[in-house]
């Protein structure tokens, strides 16, 4: 099992392409990934699937959240590490 | 026979079969399988088939449509393969020992449900999405054939009550003849769709035309917004002789489309076009148009995910100049607001976004957006005939704030080393009545003005020119609306600015002579008017045109000005 915490920077926060761009690179891994984030109001925990473009989505990670990667597998440290890269990068955007 | 009136969404008239463009309704049932584990196979096999069909509409979009029209399939793919939507699927399938229609179906609108819960524009287009490919899995296994519009056969008007993007990109547009919509705008999809297709279009007719016979005949007036259904004989036959008429003018001035307007006493007008894309460029030289008085850049920005960046920018732009080598083109920088779906921008929604920060305003705050625009803009302009052109001016000092950043972008490309066109000549849009009232202030800072009579008229009337309710009252003809025009073009000829207009008035018929009279040096309309106009000024006089003009400005309607206007130029009554 392996995890980490990350900011989200980028403009858009986890949806249209960066969201596209994080399920797609989850999908890669064998691992089970699961990413998390705090309700801004309710304080809630409120978690998905990864490799689920609908659940990232859903999730309603906007500019300034911070998200939980967790994944649990073969391959485990790999996936985060990459995943956390991509929001770390801004998703490659400007 | 009943008259339906509606929003004028693009030019003309035709005349043909209605054809009822429904999105099915597709019945399902619930019922009890004995086999589970086969039925996830014919699900499986079901979904294999809907990535391929997506597949192949993505490249079509691609190679026919936009990448912003493409993008929404690979949407549409990404959620196909979505693994949550998947096993819940077939999990409703093992546990329920359901069929696999009913469990698509249930889950798809689950799914669907949650998303447009969120009341968000971003995420209620998903949820359109989600049932979108819900539909597909679900015709595929029920064996519908795949899309209504695929059964066109024959030439139609296709009535719908609005249309998006991933109805229209399977429409084989060859057998469309117009489009009539219960809702929507003159500025909708299907409107600008129509447009480019030269094609006439009604927009916002009400619901009852959706319950009209296929087949039963239409007759579509998108010059003034009027559907006709089950249309007379008398009806038909004026309006066919209307059609003739104008596909009469329209050959006539088509042979001199190539050479330029002169008026009898020897006044040489610039008609420019209108265009948003690349077939408009290339429309606009086949129609003689003798360059670009308004390219519209906003379809770089809608319908996609993100900003388009600078390069994709220079390359589109790039890819239009060269169509015009050294033909003027005035690229009009981002016109958008709150009331467009844009989600990326994160513009948040406006009370009222025709009165919001949109446009020059919203760019000035967000240089992200503007400055990767000049500076694209700027380097394709290399070796071109390029302007630029502000929209949604009100002060001087938005000018010179926008003319502060084009110097930035300027001193940067210099030092990049990137090459640019350097000493454009920049203008605005006189589209607020406020720069209409200090035009005289303007012009001092400004190389020239183009006049946007649709914001204008709506601005100076107080009237939502999409409103049909209060639409008729958004007409550039008010005294109001060509007073204020008359004022911009004597300011701007004070300070030795010359004045274009690239609103619908300019590529209007029985404008042009009050427009010629008032001074105007420039008309920018769709390419498909370009040889009527060039035709009509040719045939006048500029000098007669002042008086006419002035006479104009007296009367109080603008039904008393165009009645006047036939009087005067009687051959001008045979166009309009």
């Amino acid at each position: 099992m392996k995890e980490t915490t990350v900011l989200v920077n980028n403009k858009v926060g986890l949806h249209a392409r960066p969201a596209s761009l994080f399920v797609q690179a989850a999908a890669k891994y064998a691992s089970n990934i699961q990413v998390s984030c705090q309700d801004p109001d309710t304080k809630e925990l409120r978690e998905a699937n990864a490799k689920s473009i609908l659940g990232v989505l859903t999730l309603g990670v906007f500019q300034g959240m911070e998200i939980k990667i967790h994944a649990d597998g073969e391959d485990e440290s790999q996936a985060v590490e990459t995943l956390a890269e991509l929001v770390k990068n801004n998703f490659g955007e400007d | 026979m009943k008259r339906l009136a509606g929003i004028p969404a693009s030019r003309g008239i035709c005349i043909g079969p209605v054809f009822q463009f429904i999105r099915q309704e597709l019945v399902v049932s619930e019922c009890r399988i004995d086999d589970p584990q086969k039925e996830i196979e014919r699900l499986d096999a079901a979904i294999c088939t809907a990535k391929d069909q997506i597949s192949r509409i993505y490249e079509k979009a691609l190679t026919e449509a936009s990448q912003a029209d493409a993008e929404i399939f690979q949407a549409h793919k990404m959620i196909l393969e979505d693994p949550e939507l998947l096993s819940e699927v077939r999990k409703k399938i093992l546990d329920g020992k359901c069929n696999a229609e009913f469990a698509m179906k249930e889950t798809a609108q689950a799914f669907s449900d949650m998303m447009a819960a969120m009341k968000d524009e971003y995420f209620a287009a998903r949820a359109t999405d989600i049932m979108d490919v819900g539909n597909r899995v679900l015709r595929i296994l029920l064996g519908v054939a795949e899309s209504p519009s695929a059964n066109l056969k024959s030439p139609s008007v296709i009535v719908a009550d609005d249309l998006t993007p991933s109805d229209t990109v399977l429409l084989d547009k060859s057998l469309v003849v117009g489009f009539c919509t219960a809702r929507g705008s003159a500025t909708s999809h299907t409107a600008i769709l129509a447009r480019g297709l030269g094609i006439p279009a009604v927009a916002g007719v009400g619901d009852e035309v959706l319950h009209h016979n296929n087949n039963a005949q239409v007759i579509l007036d998108g010059t003034n917004g009027e559907a006709i259904l089950d249309p007379d004989e008398a009806a038909v036959k004026d309006y066919q002789q209307r059609i003739q008429t104008a596909h009469t003018i329209r050959e006539a001035s088509m042979k001199h489309a190539h050479e330029p307007a002169v008026t009898l006493d020897g006044r040489h007008l610039e008609v420019v076009s209108n265009i948003g894309n690349v077939e408009g460029a290339r429309s606009s030289i086949e129609n003689g148009a003798e360059g670009v008085g308004l390219l519209r850049t906003e379809f770089l920005y809608l319908e996609r995910s993100s900003l388009p960046t600078e390069e994709e920018q220079f390359q589109a732009y790039k890819a239009i100049l060269d169509v015009f080598d050294q033909l003027p083109v005035i690229l009009r920088t981002l016109d958008v607001g709150g009331d467009k779906e844009i989600p990326y921008m994160g513009l948040a929604a406006e009370s009222n976004s025709f009165l919001g920060q949109r446009a020059l305003r919203l760019c000035l705050v967000r240089p992200d957006i503007f400055k990767p625009q000049l500076r694209a803009a700027l380097r394709a302009g290399v070796g071109r005939n390029l302007k630029i052109m502000f929209p949604m001016v009100a002060t001087a000092s938005e000018v010179r704030a926008a003319r502060k950043v084009m110097d930035e972008c300027v001193l940067e490309l210099r030092q990049e080393g990137q090459p640019f066109a350097e000493n454009i000549e920049i203008g605005i849009m006189v589209e607020i009545p406020s720069a209409a009232l200090v035009a005289d202030q303007l012009a001092k800072e400004v190389d020239f003005f183009s006049i946007g009579t649709n914001d204008l008229s709506q601005y100076t009337m107080a009237a939502d020119r999409t409103n049909p309710k209060v639409a008729d009252l958004s007409n550039a003809f008010f005294p109001a609306v060509l007073r204020l025009i008359r004022d911009v073009i004597s300011a701007a000829h004070q300070e030795s600015k010359w004045v274009g207009m690239c609103g619908e008035l300019a590529g209007e018929p029985l404008a042009a002579p009050i427009l010629l009279g008032l001074g105007l040096d420039e008309f920018s309309m769709s390419p498909p008017m370009v040889p009527v106009v060039k035709q009509i000024l040719r045939s006048l006089n500029a000098q007669e045109m002042q008086a006419l003009a002035e006479q104009a400005l007296q009367l109080e309607t603008p039904q008393e000005i165009q009645q006047l206007v036939k009087e005067k130029v009687p051959f001008i009554a045979e166009l309009a």
